[in-house]
């Protein structure tokens, strides 16, 4: 029987040892002092920089920026920190290519943006290396705030009440607090426990109780919630998966990509993890190209992205889909699954059917198509499950499946706000779900010490 | 071919680039190293009598950088040369005899006694040199002792010693002048005075570059202490050029070769440099911080800007900057002009904007029609160049003169053909008492 990478169906130890050190490593190494200074000194400080505007968290690039180059990177990090609790992990994983590097008036003019990414970075990893903590908390409020998910909404929430004198007690239903970040995020954009690093850096304010293993829905109703707490803040992702509604979906070998790439970033040993030798992924967005590329850095022989529309329409930026294509992804749009096939009782392959814009929408083409596979991974997308919301109370009102906020994270209930994934407002990006987590923390302080009661 | 041979005060080079006094020049090695790579001349490192002087053993430079490190200035606290006269005359000797087509000049730093120049201007007869250079400018040691600027800063002194060595060698006689005086004229005029064959300038400014804020002491830092050194290297270029302009436009020097000095780094600055007046370049920090390999493109950038433009030699460029160069007094209010934007290379960076609005006339917007949008407000513009000065981006910004006819939103009045200046404007108290 053949070995490692070529191995047919779903197995571990398809590398040598070393390689999955190496496969696994850094996307985007630090910065070193050297390279941060020669970085730091190509931005022009802006005024009402573009870049700034494009951050979700509204940092103060140029400033921090400008920090780093006066030898002044601790001051950096508290620049970055000010707007973004999460600002070391925005650093790593926000698609800057679409945010604030894609705006740098220096990609303008040369096609080489200020890495604002790897700077806000650099200083970020100099003030959490020191276990700097550069906000002390207000004199106790004696409110008592409950978040609900400790991701990067729920986090940012927790900080910035926390520093306001509450005290916060996030609940969440996973083992680990984090969120994506300790389940989602690929592994080679924050190596090395980083995401539980930063919880403790940002529950070291004080004031934040984590309690895991308690869901809302199951433990506890909100009713519960808003009778024992001040306010209620929601910050619990998108627990649900899209299916495909596709023949051969419950098949064993075809798996939620959310959930492989959970397993794989708790694994203790990479090498020890079961991959497909042929693998296809169905779906065009960050999720799918992170499914491919560590699948292929698992060692799959194979791996392929289905899309159903064309390279322009993909969530995931094109840069992303060049990282895939350098990983040996190969990606493959215009074409939709028709049928999953087993063959004794494992995946065998998938059939697909070309597709085209009729019309403007899209149809198929009657032609087929079919790919080899062991397994197959479904990334069509999250979804918000309502179900955990019910339960005593009035339930919340939804907007496109959604919770529905205004732009200061207040739900349809008076106690009750939200942020991050499980609203429809903004972007699905860790740094969207950071800022609107600060700023329904604002939101909440505000309303809890207008009404007198602080 | 543009010929850029050089003949200054009759010492004669293949080119008009000199390696000035100072450690680029300290010895045979370096020397012979500079004329390998094509340097015209040198002026060896400034000699004085035995015993040699001593250094310190620590750090004798400072520096201030640009982005990516990029030395702007640089300072030393280094004397005159540390090696026994007669090594250093022996070498120049030998190094001359070698290199017969290079300008072999030699700095001299001596006491003030007459005996004492005269016994070591023999000396330096007989190595062959071609001239000699007075070392007036040394800002830092040698003048706690008398000599160097303590000496540059007197121009009767400058007189007194420029005299002696006319009269007691063959050599010509050029003058270093230091920077760190109120008004350049004077020495000059004074070495004029005296007999002096030129005047080369600048000598180093007094600096301090840095202070280590761990042990609050001035850098170079020299077991916790520090003192002033002279500064050099482009950031003393317009303080110098403007020196050098100084010297040719003044009625009692117009006329006198000047070996212009400070920041030269690229064949443009020596143009300049000999645009204003310098009949000839020397070059120090450029070398020490490069390397000497840099005289290649300094070589071919002169000769290469020369044929573009039709000048056929040096006497083609030297002064003629010179008549151009005028009192305040004398510049045409009539002439105006208003920042340009070229909105296909702005790359929107705002600097423009936020320098004029904070600190100016308020006449760059930065938002039009809800979009980020940089252009110049022509009735607030008063045409100050300080937009083009910020703006990262060449020529992005210009500033482009009104022609005569136009009107000037900003005043409301079109421009005259007249030239029209201080001297006669109505707001000039002494233009009014002149009238009446
Ligand atoms: C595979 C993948 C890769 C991604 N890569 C990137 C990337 O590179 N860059 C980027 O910017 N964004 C990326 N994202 C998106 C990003 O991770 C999310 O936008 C972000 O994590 C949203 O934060 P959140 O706090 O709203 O939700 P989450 O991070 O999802 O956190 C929600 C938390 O709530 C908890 N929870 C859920 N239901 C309950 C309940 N009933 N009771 C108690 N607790 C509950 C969960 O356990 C979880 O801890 C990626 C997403 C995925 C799925
Ligand atoms: C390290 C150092 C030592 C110097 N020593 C002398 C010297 O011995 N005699 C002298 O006349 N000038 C000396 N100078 C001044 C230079 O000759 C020159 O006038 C000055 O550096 C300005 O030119 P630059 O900007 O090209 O360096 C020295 C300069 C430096 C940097
Ligand atoms: S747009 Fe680029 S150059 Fe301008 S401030 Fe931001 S990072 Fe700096
Ligand atoms: S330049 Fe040379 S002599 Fe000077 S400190 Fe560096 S290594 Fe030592
Ligand atoms: S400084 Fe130059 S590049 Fe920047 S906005 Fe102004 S004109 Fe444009």
């Amino acid at each position: 029987m053949a070995e490692g990478q070529f191995r047919s169906g779903i197995a571990g130890a398809r590398l040598p040892l070393e390689r999955y050190t190496d496969n696994f490593a850094d996307l985007h190494p630090a910065l070193d002092q050297h390279e941060a200074l020669v970085e730091a000194d190509r931005c022009y400080f802006c005024y009402d920089a573009p870049c700034m505007q494009a951050c979700p968290t509204e940092i103060d690039i140029p400033m921090f920026i400008r920090q780093i180059a006066t030898g002044n990177p601790l001051g950096s990090a508290r620049t970055i920190f000010d707007q973004n609790i999460l600002g070391g992990m925005c650093a790593r994983v926000c698609p800057t290519e679409t945010l604030c590097e894609e705006v740098c008036v220096r990609e303008i003019a040369e096609g080489k943006p200020v890495q604002i990414g790897r700077l806000q970075r650099y200083a970020t990893d100099v003030a959490m290396r020191q276990d700097k903590q550069f906000y002390q908390r207000a004199a106790p409020t004696g409110r008592r705030i409950a978040v609900v998910g400790a991701g990067p909404a729920g986090l940012a929430c927790a900080h910035r009440l926390a520093m306001h004198g509450h005290e916060v007690t996030i609940l969440d239903a996973r083992e680990k607090p984090g969120g994506l970040n300790e389940y989602g995020i690929a592994a080679y954009k924050t190596p090395g426990g980083f995401a539980q690093e930063e919880v403790d850096y940002i529950t070291g304010i004080g004031g934040i109780a984590i309690e895991n293993g308690k869901a809302l829905g199951r433990d506890f109703t909100l009713a519960d919630l808003t009778g024992r707490y001040d306010a209620v803040f929601l910050g619990m992702g998108l627990a649900g998966v899209n299916g495909l509604a596709t023949e051969g979906e419950e098949l064993s070998g075809v798996d939620n990509a959310v959930d492989f790439i959970a397993v794989l970033r708790q694994a203790e040993d990479l090498s020890q993890l079961p991959i497909g030798r042929r693998v296809v992924v169905i779906g065009g967005g960050m999720t799918a190209i992170d499914a491919a590329i560590q699948a292929r850095l698992l060692g799959a022989e194979e791996v392929t992205i289905c899309y159903r529309r064309g390279k322009e329409h993909m969530n995931a930026s094109e840069w992303e889909q060049d990282l895939a294509a350098s990983k040996g992804v190969v990606i493959r749009h215009w074409v939709r699954p028709l049928r999953i096939v087993e063959q004794g009782g494992k995946v065998a392959g998938v059939e697909l059917e070309y597709t085209t814009l009729r019309d403007g929408r899209l149809a198929g083409t009657g032609e087929s198509l079919w790919i080899d596979a062991d397994q197959v991974f479904k990334a069509i997308g999250q979804s918000f499950d309502p179900l955990p919301l019910n339960g005593g109370g009035s339930s919340l009102e939804l907007e496109n499946g959604r919770i529905r906020v205004d732009a200061e994270g207040r739900t349809s209930s008076a106690m009750v706000w939200a942020g991050g994934d499980c609203t429809g407002s903004g972007e699905d990006l860790t740094v969207t779900a950071v800022a609107q987590g600060r700023d329904a923390a604002e939101s909440i302080h505000r309303a809890l010490t207008a009404n007198g009661r602080a | 071919m543009a010929d850029i041979t050089s003949n200054f005060v009759g010492i004669k080079s293949p080119n008009p680039f000199w390696l000035a006094s100072a450690p680029p020049t300290d010895k045979e090695y370096n020397v012979v190293r500079a004329f390998r790579e094509g340097w015209g001349g040198v002026v060896w490192k400034t000699l004085g009598e035995d015993p040699p002087v001593v250094n310190v053993n620590g750090p004798r430079y400072g520096a201030i950088w640009g982005a990516d490190r990029r030395v702007l200035g640089f300072n030393n606290i280094e004397l005159i040369t540390d090696r026994e006269l007669q090594t250093n005359l022996r070498e120049i000797k030998k190094v001359k005899k070698e290199w017969p087509d290079r300008a072999m000049v030699v700095s001299l730093m001596v006491p003030c006694e007459e005996e004492n120049w005269k016994s070591i201007l023999k000396l330096v007869e007989e190595t062959d040199a071609d001239g000699i250079e007075l070392n007036f400018g040394c800002p830092h040691g040698m003048s706690e002792r008398g000599m160097g600027s303590a000496v540059g800063q007197v121009p009767e002194y400058i007189e007194m010693v420029a005299r002696w060595c006319k009269q007691n060698t063959r050599m010509p006689v050029i003058v270093k002048l230091t920077p760190n005086i109120t008004d350049i004229r004077y020495p000059a005029r004074a070495a004029r005075r005296g007999g002096a064959d030129a005047v080369s300038l600048i000598n180093t400014i007094n600096s301090i570059t840095g202070v280590d804020l761990d042990n609050f002491a001035p850098q170079p830092t020299v077991d916790g202490k520090g003192t002033h050194g002279g500064y050099c290297g482009p950031a003393v270029k317009p303080i110098a050029m403007n020196m050098v302009a100084e010297i040719a436009r003044d009625p009692e020097t117009r006329g006198m070769p000047i070996s212009g000095i400070g920041g030269i780094t690229t064949w443009r600055d020596a143009a300049e440099f000999m645009a204003l007046g310098a009949g000839n370049v020397q070059v120090c920090t450029a070398a020490m911080v490069y390397g000497f390999k840099i005289v290649r493109e300094m070589i071919d950038g002169l000769s290469d800007w020369m044929d573009e433009k039709g000048h056929r030699t040096l006497d083609d460029v030297v002064a003629r900057a010179v008549p151009n160069v005028t009192d305040w007094q004398y510049l045409n209010l009539n002439y105006i002009a208003k920042a340009r934007i070229d909105q296909d290379l702005c790359i929107k960076c705002g600097r423009c904007h936020i320098a004029c609005e904070d600190t100016s006339h308020q006449a760059i917007t930065s938002m039009v029609d809800g979009v980020r949008h940089f252009e110049v407000i022509d009735a607030e513009c008063v045409g100050c160049n300080l937009c083009v000065n910020v703006c990262p981006v060449e020529n992005c910004i210009t500033l482009e003169p009104l022609a005569v006819g136009e009107l000037d939103k900003r005043t409301g009045r079109t421009v005259s053909p007249e030239y029209a200046n201080w001297t006669t404007h109505p707001n000039n108290p002494a233009a009014r008492i002149a009238a009446e």
